[in-house]
């Protein structure tokens, strides 16, 4: 009995702390870190402790797949508007390419408390950079937050660009660095971990107009991370 | 108490120091006060031995690469070829408070302690790099690490991640890798690549498809490629 008064005398000043949160205006910036890897339009997301866009482990949302396979990002922001949520769509205005960054300045959060950001990785079926619910700092400050690239579960990584895009659709919508590379028969037909996982990367392979892959073995590989936050808290 | 009067004189002749500004005035009976570093890389590759190591301690404005940004030529002479005398000059001519090589090439499982001294101030950062010298353009390092908040006695221990100077393409082909997989050439003043820095999407090697590559299964790599012990020593 006493334990449990002394329980919810402590969890008072919790529960009061994240009802009157201050509302939080934070920058973003992020820097695609790979040499031969291009971001979708990105999404940057800031929703309440609850809220995931993915979360490794669990099976991908429909939302999730149309973003991971085919870059697209309107479900995801459909359904976490219905949240609550305040969101950043496409900052960098389309494609991120390599070694380039964009920022989102000033993001009024509201009373949302955590940041989550994902974009597909091209040229893969249905790889993306990932971040899940960070919890955003009440002290104002610079933040730095690397990303893993995470595969979807979605789609067989088999690595042939073929356009296909849309959801359940195999292969990959494009390879904006243009490899040219046409003719693969493909790496696999199987996904193994239907579930979010950490991305194996590409195979890949060196032959132009056929082999396994579609992919340059040498310019479209990538190790973790691939992606660099910048969060400032104002 | 002997201390406590050394170290108020060096106070006393700091705040004169402020005082005068950029004056000659200096008074020749006290010697500046130095931070001593023990810098400790440790090679924790399978089979990529790491060319002698630029250690600058530098201002913290100093930023010797970045991130989508071209390659300066000493740092395309480290990268390609190991060499990093030109790294070192462009670092004292730009901030170097203190610019030390290694004695030489470490090999995988071995470590080096490289000593450095600085006159003290008060926005040190660190700077480290190394070539992976089979690779084409692969360093390992960190730039601006921040010494500011660093005691006499404190230890940063880090990791360092792999960085591709973007001066000459992945090809891993024979006559173009200066370490001992081939024994090839290491520097040239071409610029092959996408002429940026990027995170490093590792080797291919003739393992996995591509018999081209005079690189083999053992050359092969992931991040992090090297430990980084910073020691505080004075």
């Amino acid at each position: 009995m006493k334990t449990k008064s002394i329980m919810a005398l402590s969890a008072l000043p919790f529960l009061f702390a994240s009802h009157f949160a201050a509302a939080q205006t934070v920058d973003v910036t992020v820097t695609n870190l790979t040499q031969g890897i291009f971001f979708t339009p990105l999404l940057v997301s800031a929703h309440d402790s609850s809220a995931h866009l993915f979360e490794a482990g669990q099976s991908a949302t429909a939302e999730l797949q149309a973003m991971a396979e085919g870059g697209d990002i309107s479900g995801l922001v459909s359904a976490t508007t219905a949240l609550g949520a305040v969101n950043s769509e496409n900052p960098a205005a389309g494609l991120l390419a390599p070694s380039t960054s964009t920022q989102v300045s000033g993001l009024d959060t509201g009373s949302n408390t955590h940041l989550s950001i994902v974009a597909m990785l091209l040229p893969t079926n249905d790889g993306f950079a990932g971040l899940d619910s960070w919890e955003i700092p009440e002290e104002a400050g610079t933040y730095t937050i690397y990303l893993n690239g995470y595969d979807a579960g979605t789609e067989a990584n088999d690595e042939v660009v073929n356009g296909g895009g849309a959801s359940g659709v195999l292969g990959i919508p494009a390879s904006p660095g243009g490899s040219g590379e046409t003719g693969a028969s493909g790496v696999t037909t199987a996904e193994t971990n239907q579930t979010v996982h950490i991305h194996r990367g590409n195979v890949g392979d060196t032959d132009a107009t056929g082999g396994v892959s579609d992919v340059d073995s040498r310019i479209h590989r990538w190790l973790n991370p691939v992606a660099k936050v910048t969060v400032t808290v104002k | 108490m002997k201390l406590k009067s050394i170290v108020n004189i060096s106070a006393v002749a700091l705040v004169a120091g402020l005082m005068a500004g950029c004056s000659d005035s200096s008074n020749s009976t006290n010697t500046p006060e130095m931070n001593d570093y023990e810098i400790t890389v440790t090679n924790l590759s399978s089979n990529q031995p790491l060319s002698p190591v630029a250690v600058v301690v530098h201002e913290a404005s100093y930023n010797a690469w970045e991130i989508g940004s071209a390659s300066t030529v000493g740092l395309e002479n480290l990268a390609e070829g190991g060499d990093n005398s030109t790294f070192l000059g462009e670092a004292r001519t730009a901030s170097s408070l203190g610019a030390e090589s290694g004695t030489g090439v470490i090999i995988p499982g071995s470590s080096e302690l490289i000593e450095v001294s600085v006159q003290r101030g008060s926005d040190l950062a660190l700077t480290v790099a190394t070539m992976l010298v089979n690779t084409n353009d692969a360093f390992a390092g960190r730039a601006g690490i921040d010494l500011s908040s660093l005691s006499i006695g404190d230890e940063l221990n880090l990791r360092l991640p792999i960085y591709d100077a973007g001066t000459e393409g992945n090809n891993e082909l024979a006559g173009t890798i200066p370490g001992p997989a081939d024994g090839g050439e290491g520097f040239n003043s071409d610029r092959d690549d996408v002429n940026v820095v990027s995170r490093h999407s590792g080797v291919v090697s003739n393992i996995d498809g591509y018999t081209d590559s005079v690189l083999e299964q053992s050359h092969r790599f992931d991040s992090p490629v090297a430990q980084l012990l910073v020691r505080r020593v004075n």
